[in-house]
């Protein structure tokens, strides 16, 4: 089982690392054909506009969002949460529109706002995730359907999945936490299971077609 | 536990995000939207592009508050700035401004040949340029949070920031072949503090991102300072002295995220017209040399 991470720039060798750390095979995704064989995608931290501009201009959209809506798990973190959202505050086009979600771009400020603390987020059990935040989004409008998995003390909601989609706005990979990988690779493993062997029953679309958990 | 700002794991961690990225020299607002419109992952707002601050000699200082929040103000990507080496005050006041990353750089007219900024003291990152290992080490001892190999800024000539990756690089390589008891004369050695040392023979590589800089003026450029090792790039003249800033700009980040693909470096690199002229670094006199300051 694969699991690919997109490598248009940021954060991208943290979260191979993390992938290999727990057993799993990464594969750095530069152009379309790098997808072919994965059973999840991580949409790393970086910067949502240059990823924006490098997936147009790679013709990365459509695969991406094909192997998203055959139900592969797919983890956004930071500027991965921005280019997963349907709707992003102050209208710019969505990317990938694929969490029915408003975020909001560098919502606590600038770098000077950047900021490190405990969260618990009872998804991945009582020990809490040390949540490194840089210049971090947040999720403004939750959808009906998309299931909060975290909140800062001030309940600003931080985390959330809507079927196999996750968004986190924090930096797992920056913090040595491999749970969150853990969860998409057990959801990639499900995913793969009827993928794999040549006969697939038709129309066997996991995840996508489950209820919103 | 309450939330902390400004630790080092969010200084570093930001130039973790911008890897594989292209930050690029602008001087007005209007050439921070070309750049970020190109794909750059960061902009430097500085007062002049390296090769005019050699060709008008005088002093260069950082740049104009209200251009800095200029540029601020015109994109989302993060803004560096530059402050001259050891001028802490300058680097006070692009902090206030809020700047996300400051780079205290030898571009600019240094402003004490003894000492760098204490950098610890600040909330805002630091990036800082070196020639070789023991310069890296220092200024992560004094707090950079983010590391580039100088070249020769300002040249279009490359071969200086091949010199310094390479010997950044060999060094490091060096280090990870030592016995442990070695150690300790090599960062004598290298006049770089001795847990750095052991950290990065231990890791072999820096503990923060290491970018390259310095003579980037074509896709290729970049391409192989990427191949070289460079985790992404700086470009200062490289892009508005050539003849097609926007164009350049944009082929320089596609070589820099497929720098290991030559057919797709062909393909970006056609037609862009002419790159800036350029000034081979070896006919520089030493005493004119920007790589030379800091220590």
């Amino acid at each position: 089982m694969k699991i690919g991470v997109l490598a248009l720039h940021g954060a991208v060798i943290e979260h191979i690392q993390t992938l290999r750390s727990i057993g799993v095979e990464p594969v750095a995704v530069r152009l379309p054909e790098d997808l072919e064989g994965l059973s999840g995608l991580i949409l790393p931290g970086g910067e949502s506009t240059t990823m924006r501009k490098l997936v147009a201009r790679w013709n990365l959209r459509e695969p991406i969002m094909a192997l998203a809506r055959s139900g592969a798990p797919i983890l956004g973190t930071c500027a991965g949460m921005i280019v997963v959202a349907k709707e992003i505050a102050g209208g710019e086009e969505p990317v990938f529109p694929l969490l029915d979600v408003t975020v909001e771009r560098n919502a606590f400020g600038r770098q000077l706002d950047s900021f490190e603390t405990d969260l618990v987020v009872p998804v991945l059990g009582d020990r809490p995730v040390h949540a490194i935040f840089i210049r971090a989004p947040i999720i403004e409008r939750v959808g009906p359907g998309v299931e909060v998995l975290a909140r800062l003390p001030d309940q600003r909601v931080v985390a959330v999945r809507q079927r196999n989609v996750i968004a986190i706005s924090f930096h797992p990979e920056l913090a040595g936490e491999t749970r969150i990988h853990r969860l998409v690779a057990t959801m990639a493993a499900e995913y793969a299971e009827p993928h794999e062997g040549a006969v697939v029953a038709t129309g066997t679309v996991p995840w996508s077609l489950g209820e919103a958990m | 536990m309450t939330a902390e700002t400004s630790t080092w794991a969010t200084k570093k961690g930001l130039a973790q995000m911008l890897k594989g990225g292209v930050i690029m020299d602008v001087v007005t607002p209007e050439h921070a939207k070309i750049a970020e419109d190109a794909g750059a992952c960061a902009v430097m707002a500085l007062e002049r592009v390296p090769s005019d601050i050699r060709a008008a000699g005088g002093v260069a200082r950082m740049s104009d508050p209200l251009m800095i929040e200029g540029i601020m103000a015109a994109v989302s990507i993060p803004v560096m700035a530059k402050a001259r080496i050891g001028h802490f005050v300058e680097a006070q006041v692009l902090e206030a401004l809020g700047v996300d990353y400051i780079d205290e750089s030898e571009v600019l007219t240094p402003a004490d040949e003894v000492n760098h900024i204490d950098k610890h003291l600040f909330k805002v990152p630091f990036v800082c340029g070196c020639r070789n290992l023991g310069e890296a080490l220092r200024r992560i001892n004094e707090g950079a949070a983010m590391i580039r190999t100088k070249g020769e800024a300002g040249t279009g000539d490359i071969v200086e920031a091949v010199r310094h990756i390479r010997t950044l690089l060999a060094e490091i390589r060096r280090l990870q072949s030592m016995r442990e008891d070695e150690l300790f004369v090599a960062a004598k050695e290298m006049d770089a503090p001795y847990d750095l040392v052991k950290q990065v023979a231990a890791e072999g590589k820096l503990p923060v991102v290491n970018f390259v800089a310095g003579g980037i003026a074509i896709p290729a450029d970049a391409a192989l300072a990427m191949q070289l090792g460079a985790e992404g790039v700086f470009v200062g003249s490289g892009i508005f002295k050539s003849e097609n800033p926007a164009r350049t700009a944009e082929a320089i980040v596609q070589a820099t995220l497929h720098f290991d693909n030559p057919k797709i470096i062909a393909e970006v690199s056609k037609g862009l017209g002419s790159p800036m002229r350029g000034i081979a670094a070896v006919t520089i006199p030493e005493a004119e040399r920007l790589a030379v300051r800091g220590w």
